[in-house]
């Protein structure tokens, strides 16, 4: 390329978005940034960040969590980055970008990345206020703010992103409709059958679905806002906002404008090096591209393949000269906690090609293998149990070894069986978002010495993007593991050679009551009779805390040896903040309080200067305590009748309950009565992590129960039993464990459920990946508990009954033990001094750590982190 | 034979701060042995202001380091887990669980960052 002006050559990137930044890493890659000088033209207010999560935020990740780039990355490579100041007129003559602020680049290469934008069907009214697009966090955080006030909303489109919209709505607390134009949800990736499986599951989480029905008009009120839809089917839809997500159309304007060819139905035509047809100087990649096959790319796998090619070919390294051809377009997603995936050929479009199928729709399982005449994996679909895509996917183009039919057929039915990764050939592409085959997995465990899955994705780069093959790559960097002779250690930690589990079942049988006869005994060698580990310790006193009345260990956590084992959180009953102070909740059993409760909680709040906030799980938390004053406060509490909340320990913490059947004229059955039955039964009960509970008293589910580790719903005739639901970063639906209990018949399940869940999970293992780990799943675990399958349910419920019998407030006994009490202190050689680091400042009327007290110096870095958690 | 177990009310904590000049040959009293549980710590503030972490092991072999963890800056190391670690005596921060080499104060998971150590004795 020639340079301008004898100067710096120059490449001009329009865009920066996922396929925009993966094109910068390439560039920097091949030592061009080095020589070159960069410019990135972005629209958006913000960086390239991670749009195919982009429904993450609504289940808590920020804008900032979501961001791909590491400023360090573009200010080491020079790279000039113009944020919000989108490209708005190209001179192809003068080589020349002008940006909408008036900066003016001359270039040498122009990258086009600048995507694709939410077609919009032109109705009627389709831009009145209330109508919004799916794309951008702009967008979500608008839907957000806008939804605040709502209470229905609607999706245009059943697809992939429209389906995650109308979940994300209901998240939101709306109700939810789907409207979709074709016969059935997501028609591009799966078929009838499918769709069907699709349905079943989706309309059974409350979302309202409409499929073969168009929207003809945006009905709006006389403010102008949005009021409802007018269907196809001459019906009308009454809602209060539209996500339009009807698919998505290359951004070619730009191109356009400057007489790029583009395609008939859009994209800017390129050729296998993604230079485009019209200008040898002008490059378009991602979405905005219309690829040398005639197809425009909407995953994120073939745009990085494509940011690689275009990088490649301004090296103009014949040593590597990349051509980008077509792609794959294989996905997993789990969509409203649904797993769908289709993959190569699914709708089995080969001549000859024969279907394999296996349909199950009363429990949402759909599974089509695509076969060919020889026997060749084509392609297939899978909904509601995608766990053998990445095998499959990786077999696709080959003959199995084993029958198609026994890869659809579900675990434990007949002749279904689990292939493995490990039968995989080495030319098999296990993570296709970053091209990486086994042999390179294999050669990372081998060559490069890694041994843990974060390290050979630092290694190989697979699993760092779409994350759906991390499953895989942990069970083939086991197996190579294991070939290569180095054994896998399923021990606890360093001390224990035996699983928490294990544990558990020693301490029980042997009426082991101490850390220190278990770790003598039974640890590991070089471990018997030392101090073992701050993994072993809290994790073996929770084991002793849960069975302490059957195996004669003292029921207080901080008697004895225990008060030795325990997090600092169980040490002083409190939770550690961020500046050394703690936080205090009292229980409310089921969120039911008195007036005078609340007022002796405002007041202990007031008269201790305390930040005060109201938790997710209907209590009350203060935060701002000093250890010092911890024993005064719970004095006072506890005289008012209150007792710990246990907020501070891996044990139950809240049964929530929406109001009931005593006011709501909804309700079917007493939930708040319920939930504070179940929070005083098993209040205190210490297990492998936190547990959470619900109770909703009807349908509607207001108490939020099926994100719970057990979450009851009252139906007309009782009880349903939910179990393994989970809020948090990896959100999960729990699973209906029975149906329509009387008020016995839940309890008994729930303590059987519970000591089941204690005796079997690992340490720190909340139920809902306890349930998908141990083996059958939740068949096993209701055969256990309901059907008594072990044997064992009568020592279940005698565990629990034991717990009951002995429950003591933690608190109650702690402020009448001088002994106890006088750990709670500051300093141990001055015990009226407060520690001078933990200080506030006022924020909205009430404290704030005094940050810069701390005077933070150093930041530990995320791999440390990351580490650390492994151990 | 049952052994007496060891009286300890006498026997006081003692570290040895840096300066000699206003306290017993350097040896700083902080408390008695026996508010030592083995397996925790106890923080102690120190005449400058600074504070110090002490912990005691199974074996009654007494540790202390700067109590504030160089990472969050929260003075809290004296409230976490201790361990033994490839032979060696640690405690991990309550706050983000980087573990501190007792004996000398290195940080076990980034080598570029340790908290003072200070020598530790018993005396009558």
């Amino acid at each position: 390329m020639t340079a301008t002006d004898g100067a710096t050559p120059t490449i001009v990137l329009v865009g920066h978005g996922m396929v925009g930044q993966r094109f910068l890493e390439a560039l920097a890659a091949r030592g061009l940034t080095a020589a070159h000088r960069v410019v990135v033209l972005c629209e958006e207010p913000r960086p390239a960040y991670d749009r195919v999560a982009l429904t993450s935020y609504f289940s808590g990740k920020t804008p900032e969590d979501l961001s791909m780039t590491d400023m360090a990355f573009i200010e080491k490579e020079g790279i000039e980055l113009h944020i919000g100041d989108p490209a708005e007129t190209i001179d192809r003559e003068a080589r020349r970008v002008t940006a909408r602020s008036g900066l003016v680049v001359d270039y040498d290469v122009l990258v086009l990345a600048t995507g694709s934008y939410p077609f919009v069907p032109p109705v009627p009214n389709k831009d009145a206020e209330g109508c919004f697009v799916y794309r951008t966090i702009e967008d979500l955080l608008a839907i957000e703010e806008y939804a605040s006030t709502r209470t229905t909303g609607a999706v245009v489109g059943g697809g992939l992103l429209g389906l995650e919209a109308a979940g994300a709505l209901k998240g939101l607390g709306l109700t939810s409709h789907i409207v979709e134009f074709a016969p059935r949800l997501m028609p591009v990736q799966v078929d009838d059958g499918g769709g069907a499986a699709l349905l079943r599951t989706i309309e059974d989480m409350g979302l309202a679905v409409h499929t073969g029905v168009g929207t003809q008009e945006i009905v709006v009120g006389e403010d102008g806002a949005v009021t409802g839809m007018k269907l196809s089917d001459g019906s009308e839809l009454a809602t209060d906002l539209v996500v339009f997500s009807a698919g998505v159309r290359p951004r070619d304007q730009l191109a356009r404008d400057c007489g790029l060819s583009v395609g008939e139905r859009g994209g800017i035509a390129v050729d296998e090096q993604c230079r485009t047809v019209s200008d040898p100087h002008v490059f378009a990649i991602g979405e905005c591209a219309l690829a040398s096959d005639g197809r425009v790319y909407g995953l994120v796998a073939p745009g990085y393949e494509q940011a690689e090619t275009a990088a490649a070919a301004i090296a103009a390294d014949e040593a590597e000269q990349l051509t980008f051809t077509g792609a794959d377009l294989s996905t997993k997603l789990k969509l409203l906690g649904v797993d769908v995936a289709s993959f190569g050929d699914a709708h089995g479009v080969t001549e000859d090609s024969l279907d394999v199928v296996y349909s199950d729709s009363r429990s949402g399982l759909y599974k089509k293998l695509v076969i060919g005449r020889d026997g060749t994996l084509l392609g297939g679909i899978l909904v509601g149990d995608a766990e053998a895509y990445g095998t499959l996917k990786a077999f696709t183009g080959s003959v199995p070894p084993v029958s198609p039919e026994s890869l659809v057929l579900p675990a434990g039915a007949g002749e279904s069986v689990q292939l493995g990764p490990t039968s995989l050939p080495d030319d098999a592409i296990i993570c296709s978002c970053n091209n990486v085959r086994k042999g390179t997995i294999r050669g990372a465990v081998t060559e490069h010495n890694c041994t843990t899955v974060p390290e050979v994705k630092k290694c190989t780069k697979a699993g760092t993007t779409c994350g759906s093959c991390v499953k895989v790559l942990g069970q083939l960097v086991t197996a190579e593991l294991e070939a290569s002779g180095v054994e896998v250690d399923k021990g606890l930690c360093g001390c224990f050679s035996q699983t928490r589990e294990e544990l558990y079942e020693i301490v029980l049988a042997l009426r082991l009551n101490t850390y220190q006869d278990l770790l003598d005994r039974y640890g590991r060698d070089h471990a018997k009779g030392g101090d073992g580990c701050d993994i072993c310790k809290p994790a073996v006193a929770s084991i002793i805390a849960s069975l302490a009345p059957v195996i004669g260990a003292s029921v207080h956590v901080l008697d004895g040896e225990q008060a030795a084992l325990q997090e600092t959180n169980d040490h002083f009953l409190a939770n550690l903040q961020k500046n050394g102070s703690y936080s205090v909740v009292p229980r409310i059993p089921g969120g039911e309080i008195t007036p005078e409760g609340l007022i002796v909680i405002g007041e202990i709040a007031r008269d201790f200067g305390l930040y005060t906030k109201i938790t997710g799980g209907q209590r009350i938390d203060m935060f701002g305590a000093r250890v010092e004053q911890l024993p005064l406060i719970w004095t006072r509490l506890v005289d008012a009748g209150f007792e710990s909340g246990h907020a501070y320990g891996k044990s139950l913490r809240t049964v929530k309950s929406c109001v009931g059947q005593t006011w709501c004229r909804y309700g079917v059955q007493d939930s708040v009565r319920m939930a504070i039955d179940l929070e005083l039964r098993y209040r205190g009960l210490r297990s492998p992590h936190k547990l959470k509970s619900a109770v909703s008293g009807c349908a509607r589910e207001c108490a939020e129960a099926q994100s719970k580790d057990f979450g009851i719903i009252a139906t007309s005739g009782g009880w349903n039993l939910y179990v393994g639901g989970n809020g948090g970063a990896t959100p999960r639906h729990a699973d209906l464990l029975a149906q329509d209990l009387n008020d016995a018949e839940l309890i008994r399940l729930i303590d059987r459920f519970l000591m089941f869940y204690i005796r079997t999970a690992d340490r720190l293992e909340r139920t809902s990946t306890w349930l998908e780990r141990i083996p059958g799943g939740l068949d096993h675990v209701r055969d256990v508990v309901v059907e008594d399958s072990l044997g064992i349910c009568e020592e279940l419920e005698s565990l629990m009954t034991a717990h009951v019998a002995h429950y003591r407030d933690e608190w109650a006994d702690t402020i009448n033990d001088p002994e106890k009490l006088a750990r709670f202190v500051s300093f141990v050689n001055a015990p009226d001094t407060p520690d001078p680091v933990v200080g506030f400042v006022p924020e909205r009327d009430q404290i704030k750590p005094d940050l810069p007290l701390l005077s933070i110096g150093l930041r530990p870095a995320a791999d440390v982190l990351e580490g650390s958690a492994q151990r | 034979m049952t052994l007496a177990p060891e009286t300890m009310t006498d026997l006081k904590v003692q570290l040895r701060l840096g300066d000699a000049d206003d306290t017993d040959d350097g040896w700083f009293t902080v408390c008695d042995l026996s508010l030592l549980l083995p397996g925790r710590g106890v923080a102690a503030l120190l005449p400058d202001g600074r504070q110090a972490a002490i912990f005691r092991d199974r074996a009654g072999i007494l540790y202390a380091i700067d109590n504030r963890d160089p990472f969050g800056g929260a003075a809290v190391l004296s409230r976490g887990l201790t361990g033994t670690h490839q032979g060696r005596p640690y405690v991990a921060s309550p706050l983000l669980k980087q573990r501190f080499d007792l004996e000398s104060g290195r940080c076990l998971d980034d080598e570029t960052v340790a908290v003072t150590a200070y020598e530790v004795r018993t005396a009558a």
